[in-house]
């Protein structure tokens, strides 16, 4: 009963649910885009009215956005990698009838649930401790000098600790669309005469493409704006300061609300230009 | 050089032996057909063969080399699976092309077999679309075209034709018999459609849980079924089987009689009832009469148009050198 009369009566009920979700973005853009072009610092005197594009000059202009952009991509880009990779490989290895599947289905999404400071807490000190820590004992065992993982390998440690909760999710994805392929194709390809890498690369991969993409885009949002990991581990030292936690510093270590706001929206647009190369790349694969 | 030959092959799934001791010679150029009820097992005989399932005991041989622990690649045999099994991320051409590109046939002669294929199968137009583009008699005909390229000892279909319509399956029989006169390979068919059977094959081999019933020319089948079970499962309509003291005139538990080789009429014959449905075809009329006094509604063909209906008096006369009598384990004993 798709008629005109069922139509309005649609989109007056979606209508709260359209305005809420409005408010809810667009309130706080638009307060930051008002204050990104004032002078405001709470501590130092409030609000001391419009400044132009000062805030944006200097934030670009500091020595620490750059490099900062340049930590955001390469920590996106070495876990998009690493879950990506190592989530098909288990989203295989999950597939394989197995005693216990159930359980062992739910312990691989455990990291999921974990609170990401409670996590990067976690690494921090029971794996990435230089004295005390699991890997230092390892070190030691094998007698070799353990690593300070924070700050000899600050930016590995976090994509590691990050990756290790993201990989859930991936897997689950690509478990599910590993499922779904129709068994009839692997076994043709088999009476085909594909060797197990070759069915892998010309039959399950393709098949998987699509599950990547969305697997790639959604871990992208959320990447994008990672905090927590960064906070509790190495506080933004030893280049680790990604664009989300150099705005975070401006606008709360140093008090400088139009200064962070600024910076905000030029995470706006990396995130334009990261989703902009996405769908270039990946894209395709979601058509038909 | 396509005999294939099984010996003493068993399959169990489990507890549940699925194929009990068979075997079976299916000869070079052959077209066979495996038919019966599903579950019967047909399907798990066709991915013996084709190796997508390990025996548990016994033996198969393609022209007379032990295959049994041979992967399904190396035994030269291609196989059409019910849901055509075609690659959806590729082309047509590549669909076709993909068997000679494991195998690492050059590049031009993959060309020569591409070509020689899609015009065999009228898929020239076609040759660079995904298969998620095409009908389904055309992807049917491109996982034929997949099977042809690789120039196999056998074929195997595993029920090609039941994701069709009845149009295209008519359509499509008619060409797989073609190409089997062209090739003259040794082809495996499977289905649970005795009229396929009937129609295409050399030889049928009927199966019942497992066991072979009766094989034989399709004319053998429909002429001296073995038992009770083939005897109805081929021929459409079914066979009627006649029990008690119309039986035992004939000296025998049962008799059976083909609804063709029933002479109707609307005067007396040798058993006289009532028409309870009457199915017009035009070239033919069933009719399913009851009240003759015998226990068993008989349905009857008649050739043409009879014009008899729902509730008129009709009479039946069996031809009696058309009888098939069985004892009382359902074997056939004329």
């Amino acid at each position: 009963m798709a008629t005109t009369h069922s139509r309005i009566a649609a989109r007056f009920m979606l209508a709260p649910a359209v305005v809420l979700l409005l408010g809810w973005m667009l309130v706080p853009l638009i307060m930051t885009l008002w204050f990104s072009f004032r002078k405001y610092l709470p501590l130092r005197g409030g609000d001391l009215g419009w400044v132009g594009f000062d805030n944006y000059v200097r934030f670009v202009s500091s020595s620490a956005f750059w490099p900062s952009v340049q930590t955001t991509l390469v920590i996106v880009g070495g876990v998009l990698i690493i879950t990506v990779v190592l989530g098909i490989l288990l989203a295989l290895l999950l597939d394989q009838p197995m005693w216990g599947q159930g359980i062992v289905r739910i312990l691989v999404i455990a990291p999921f649930f974990v609170m990401p400071t409670v996590s990067a807490l976690v690494w921090k000190n029971i794996f990435m401790d230089p004295v005390n820590g699991l890997f230092a004992h390892l070190w030691k065992f094998f007698g070799a000098t353990p690593i300070e993982w924070l700050s000899q390998a600050s930016i590995q440690s976090i994509i590691l600790i990050v990756s290790w909760q993201w990989l859930p999710f991936a897997t689950l994805i690509l478990l599910t669309a590993v499922q779904s392929l129709d068994g009839e194709q692997i076994e043709a390809s088999e009476m085909d005469g594909a060797k197990p890498l070759q069915r892998f690369f010309y039959i399950i991969l393709p098949h998987l493409a699509r599950a990547i993409t969305i697997v790639v885009l959604i871990q992208t949002i959320f990447l994008l704006s990672i905090f927590a990991e960064i906070f509790v581990t190495t506080g933004g030292a030893f280049g680790t300061k990604t664009l989300s936690y150099l705005i975070f510093q401006r606008v709360l270590e140093s008090q400088n609300v139009g200064l962070g706001s600024a910076g905000g929206i030029y995470a706006i647009i990396l995130a334009n230009i990261v989703a902009i190369f996405l769908m270039r790349i990946v894209g395709k694969n979601l058509d038909a | 050089m396509g005999q294939i030959t099984l010996q003493q092959v068993t399959k169990t799934f489990g507890n549940v032996e699925v194929i009990p001791p068979l075997d079976l010679t299916i000869e070079d150029g052959e077209f066979t057909v495996f038919v019966g009820p599903s579950g019967c097992g047909k399907s798990t005989l066709l991915r013996l063969i084709a190796g997508l399932e390990d025996t548990t005991s016994g033996k198969i041989l393609v022209d007379g080399n032990d295959a049994t622990s041979v992967p399904p690649a190396k035994r030269g045999l291609a196989m059409v699976f019910q849901s055509y099994a075609l690659y959806p991320h590729m082309s047509v051409r590549k669909n076709i092309a993909f068997p000679m590109r494991m195998a690492g046939v050059p590049q031009d002669e993959q060309e020569q077999r591409i070509e020689q294929a899609a015009t065999a199968l009228n898929l020239t137009d076609y040759l660079e679309r995904k298969p998620g583009q095409l009908s389904g008699g055309q992807r049917q005909r491109v996982a034929i075209g997949r099977a042809i390229v690789r120039e196999p000892e056998a074929f195997l279909f595993d029920e090609p034709l039941s994701n069709l319509d009845a149009a295209l399956r008519v359509g499509m029989r008619l060409e797989i018999s073609g190409l089997h006169n062209r090739l003259q390979t040794t082809m495996i068919y499977v289905t649970h459609d005795q009229v396929e059977a009937m129609t295409m094959a050399d030889k049928i081999v009927v199966l019942r849980a497992g066991y072979v019933e009766q094989v034989g020319s399709p004319l053998e089948l429909y002429r001296t079924p073995r038992n009770l079970f083939v005897a109805g499962f081929i021929g459409s309509p079914k066979m009627n089987f006649i029990e008690g003291t119309e039986a035992k005139k004939h000296n025998t538990a049962t008799i059976g009689i083909r609804p063709e080789h029933i002479d109707v009429t609307n005067k007396k014959g040798v058993w006289n009832g009532k028409v309870g449905v009457a199915e017009h075809l035009g070239s033919d009329t069933f009719f399913h009469v009851h009240d003759t006094g015998l226990a068993e509604t008989l349905t009857v063909r008649a050739p043409g148009d009879v014009s008899l209906r729902h509730g008129d008096p009709i009479g039946l006369t069996p031809r009696t050198d058309q009888i098939h009598k069985f004892n009382a384990e359902g074997l056939r004993v004329n």
